[in-house]
């Protein structure tokens, strides 16, 4: 047990990553409602940024910004950057597409989900299936 | 289901948590992740294409491909979306009328005259919509210094966070902050649907033609420095405008499709009553 | 010029969907034009970037000029060579085959169909020639969003369909980006040749295994792979035939393409089959999934959902010979997802053909058929062999490579699986043409379209069908040129 505890608290934000992820995850299996399945979607979604904006954190360094850097001395600052200063751009990078793709998908799926709406009636699953079942 | 879900779930975040053991420190500068591309991206990116933004370097020049398609993306969700709910065939429904100076609601039942070009009337969207002038003016008074800011975040990218896609998302919110304060008769007669769906395509096409003009001027797709032969400068500044070109351009889309997703969504793609 | 064509075969489909979209909003008849256009160029350079290949053994594109581990790299190799021809080529036809259908099934949004269908093509061959394992997943998105929106035109329950479809995808492409991930936080690299470099080391690292299981999974998820398939059968049945035609011989077998990238190039099949002990029951699922899909095939009474239940059997065939671990079983999957492109077009094309004259795909709609669609349905017949295994078409040789490699790896029931699936496909496809050769024609779908009516379809979606079943026997008789000067050098030496 008291090797549990740092464990958890030395990697927390993964831990918390893996939460959120299968929330969203059961909700997206188990919840009835299409809407429900998609906000679980995009905690789903959400989880895999955090997860990945946790990779590009680096100890006692700031943004990824180079400071006192003008537009028009490039070359000149060069000599003066340390590595160690500045956070890993590149999970912010991929995170900026993962954002991007996940906006997309939502919209489609709202779309989506009102074409069902106005098809069905409802957005309940088992709903939906009794009508078909029905027909 | 929720057995099937609760199983899958255990299995899936066992699996997570059990790789957590071999995960490098958090935050640890030594970690593979530190130590293998970035380190490049950090010291190099300054003297390669002279933008202090590391993230707007990686972004819209070393990545840049990923970020064509990533502007591809939102405006295949513009498109997907328009094709899936938009109505062009106009059933007649139930409308609703005020008349501005008594304050009279009138509904006229499908098919029925509709005194749309009349001074006098306006059209609202449910039987009874509150007189909302301090939303309104608050709105009007607000939204042209939202878009100013939105244009300062695109232009600004290469010097603190921001960019293309944030501030074209700014101005897309501005956008729909007059359709929700108003209502989306208004905010598309400012921006008609053609008018929308060509600033999608312009702004993409933006970003893709830079790059195929890299590629006509005899290097490799999107190597903005042969930029450097057109507008006369040396290739590193060339990279940096050529990022602030694709940035203007990736603007412009995310605008023109947040404000078209939007529309075909809220108002089911009837573009008639919004929210 | 000639050494851009690895980015004109993405760039020039990207920018013409632009154009047609542009179009649509301008002047509508400009769209398919563009579009043919568009793909005619695609087509050209994939053909001239396998000839490279053949020459250079891999091509190497470095897009913005940076170099792999920084910027994003294309590279080409004998593998995706091959596979982007068959995607350019099966994209072309069954855009030109079934342009009446979408005149008569869109009318209205022409333009944003042609963009969302350019934009899907440019989306698959823009997966198959990356060697960014991150730019794949941009890419993948893009297929996926585009064949969202083109699959929820269908008919009725399309939209639910599509729905679920949705929910699986972006489960099966977010699984995808954590494995990347998990993959990244390891080796700090997103390059794929960066990526297997630098695995080895790391071989024994939990964090690998569960990329590993991530990624496969997240791809079985967009592939269909049997337990993971409920989603396909009712996405591919409610498409629009054009819609239908295009994404069920492509998709699947793009990502089947996705699962050999990563077990050869990323994971290496050192890792793969030495150091993890899994084949043996990853075999033992395609077999379930071959059984269960010719099972579940045989309940159907309708022409679509039958041959989706035969894609997820398919699916099942290459993911097994994939697995089995050896070179016969690999050239196997190889050449069938090849094959199998070809022969789900043709078939999902005979369906279109049909669904534009008699306006049904059901079993009963089917009755004489073959009297007044004789080409139509001779190129089912040749579709038909193809997908069972009779000699002279290519179907049958994959086949043959696949059950040599269960042989050689002593899996005993794979081989029986693959003997199993055919010997339903034969009852299958017999009971189609029976009902189609035999009975006579009835017309249900009544007034509009009087009895003696229903002719042969129109030139324009015959020509491509009838270049489709000839394929089918042309890359038979060549199968052994492919697999010489083709698939060999596509497989690692590792493998045996």
């Amino acid at each position: 047990m008291s090797d549990l505890i740092p464990f958890i608290v030395a990697k927390y934000n993964y831990w918390i990553y893996i939460t959120l992820m299968m929330i969203g995850l059961y909700a997206m299996i188990a919840k009835n409602n299409l809407v429900k399945k998609i906000v679980g979607m995009n905690i789903f979604q959400t989880a895999i940024i955090l997860f990945y904006v946790s990779i590009g954190a680096k100890k006692g360094a700031t943004i990824p910004i180079i400071e006192h850097a003008h537009g028009d001395a490039h070359g000149a600052v060069s000599h003066t950057i340390e590595i160690a200063h500045y956070i890993n751009p590149l999970p912010h990078v991929l995170m900026l597409t993962a954002i991007v793709v996940s906006v997309a998908t939502l919209g489609v799926a709202l779309a989506l989900a009102i074409k069902v709406y106005n098809r069905h009636k409802t957005l309940e699953e088992d709903e939906i299936i009794d009508q078909i079942k029905g027909i | 289901m929720r057995m099937i879900a609760l199983i899958i779930i255990v299995l899936s975040g066992g699996l997570l948590l059990y790789a957590t053991q071999d995960f490098p420190q958090w935050a640890d500068p030594a970690s593979p992740a530190s130590l293998h591309l970035s380190p490049h991206y950090i010291q190099k990116s300054m003297e390669e294409t002279s933008v202090p933004n590391l993230v707007t370097a990686v972004l819209a020049d070393y990545r840049g491909f990923d970020t064509m398609f990533e502007t591809t993306v939102i405006f295949c969700a513009g498109v997907a979306c328009f094709m899936l709910l938009r109505i062009s065939r106009q059933t007649p429904e139930d409308r609703y009328y005020r008349h501005i100076s008594t304050g009279v609601t009138i509904h006229i039942k499908d098919g029925g005259k509709i005194p749309d070009k009349s001074k006098e009337f306006e059209r609202i969207d449910t039987m009874w919509t509150p007189f909302d002038l301090v939303i309104k003016t608050v709105c009007r008074f607000l939204i042209p210094f939202i878009q100013l800011f939105a244009l300062y975040v695109i232009a600004h990218g290469h010097h603190s966070p921001g960019g293309g896609f944030q501030g074209g998302v700014i101005l897309g919110a501005s956008i729909i902050l007059l359709a929700i304060s108003h209502n989306l008769r208004t905010a598309t007669k400012r921006m008609n649907e053609k008018l929308i769906g060509l600033l999608c395509v312009t702004g993409v096409f933006i970003y893709a033609g830079t790059g195929a003009l890299c590629l006509l001027i005899g290097l490799n797709f999107l190597d903005y420095s042969a930029l450097a032969s057109v507008l006369f400068l040396d290739p590193v500044s060339a990279r940096s405008f050529g990022i602030l070109i694709v940035e203007i351009g990736v603007g412009i889309a995310v605008m023109a499709t947040m404000i078209w997703i939007y529309n075909n969504v809220s108002s089911a793609g009837k573009y008639d009553e919004g929210l | 010029m000639s050494q851009h064509y690895p980015a004109l075969l993405v760039i020039v489909p990207l920018l013409s969907a632009f154009l047609i979209s542009a179009a649509g909003w301008l002047n509508k008849r400009l769209c398919f034009p563009i579009a043919v256009a568009a793909l005619s160029v695609a087509c050209f350079s994939s053909v001239l970037l396998l000839f490279q290949v053949l020459d250079e053994k891999v091509v190497l594109y470095k897009l913005g000029g940076w170099s792999p581990p920084w910027g994003i790299a294309y590279s080409v190799d004998y593998l995706n060579g091959l596979v982007l021809v068959v995607v350019s080529v099966v994209a072309l036809l069954n855009l030109i085959a079934t342009q009446r259908n979408v005149e008569q099934e869109f009318s209205e949004k022409i333009g944003a169909f042609y963009t969302l269908y350019i934009l899907f093509v440019t989306g698959l061959l823009g997966i198959v020639v990356t060697g960014d394992a991150f730019n794949l997943y941009v890419l993948l998105e893009i297929a996926s969003l585009t064949g969202y929106g083109l699959i929820a035109m269908g008919e009725n329950r399309a939209p639910l369909a599509t729905l679920n479809y949705l929910y699986m995808g972006t489960i099966g492409a977010s699984f995808y980006l954590l494995g990347i991930g998990y993959l990244y936080i390891v080796t700090g690299s997103l390059n794929m040749a960066d990526i297997s470099a630098i695995l080895p080391s790391l071989y024994h690292s939990k964090t690998v295994l569960a990329a590993f299981v991530i990624c496969i999974v997240g791809v079985w998820l967009k592939m269909a792979f049997f337990p993971l398939h409920a989603w396909l059968p009712n996405a591919y049945t409610y498409a629009p035939s054009a819609v239908s035609s295009l994404i069920a011989p492509l998709m699947t077998k793009v990502i089947i393409y996705v699962m050999i990238r990563l077990m050869l190039t990323v994971f290496t099949p050192k890792y793969i089959f030495s150091t993890l002990n899994v084949s043996d029951s990853i075999v033992w699922i395609a077999v379930i999934a071959i059984v269960m899909g010719a099972i579940l095939a045989l309940g159907q009474r309708n022409l679509k959902k039958m041959l989706a239940y035969i894609i997820v059997a398919e699916v099942g065939y290459m993911v097994g010979g994939a697995w089995l671990g050896n070179r016969a079983g690999m050239t196997g999957a190889i050449l069938h997802i090849a094959n199998d492109a070809l022969m789900t077009l043709c078939v999902f094309l005979v369906v279109g053909n049909i669904v534009y004259k008699v306006k049904g795909y059901a079993f009963e709609d089917l009755k004489g058929l073959f009297r007044k669609m004789p080409f139509t349905m001779g190129a089912f017949v040749v579709g038909a062999m193809s997908i069972i295994g009779v000699p002279p078409t290519c179907g049958f040789f994959s086949k043959w490579y696949l059950i040599s490699g269960a042989i050689q790896a002593g899996h005993y029931g794979f081989m029986v699986a693959l003997l199993f699936s055919s010997l339903v496909n034969v009852i299958l496809f017999f009971r189609v043409i029976e009902i189609s050769y035999y009975e006579p024609f009835e017309n249900h779908h009544g007034q509009e379209s009087h009895p003696g009516k229903i002719a042969e379809a129109p030139l324009t979606m015959l020509v491509p069908l009838l270049i489709v079943a000839a394929g089918l026997v042309v890359v038979g008789v060549y199968t052994g040129d492919i697999v010489n000067h083709i698939i060999e050098f596509a497989i690692p030496k590792g493998i045996v």
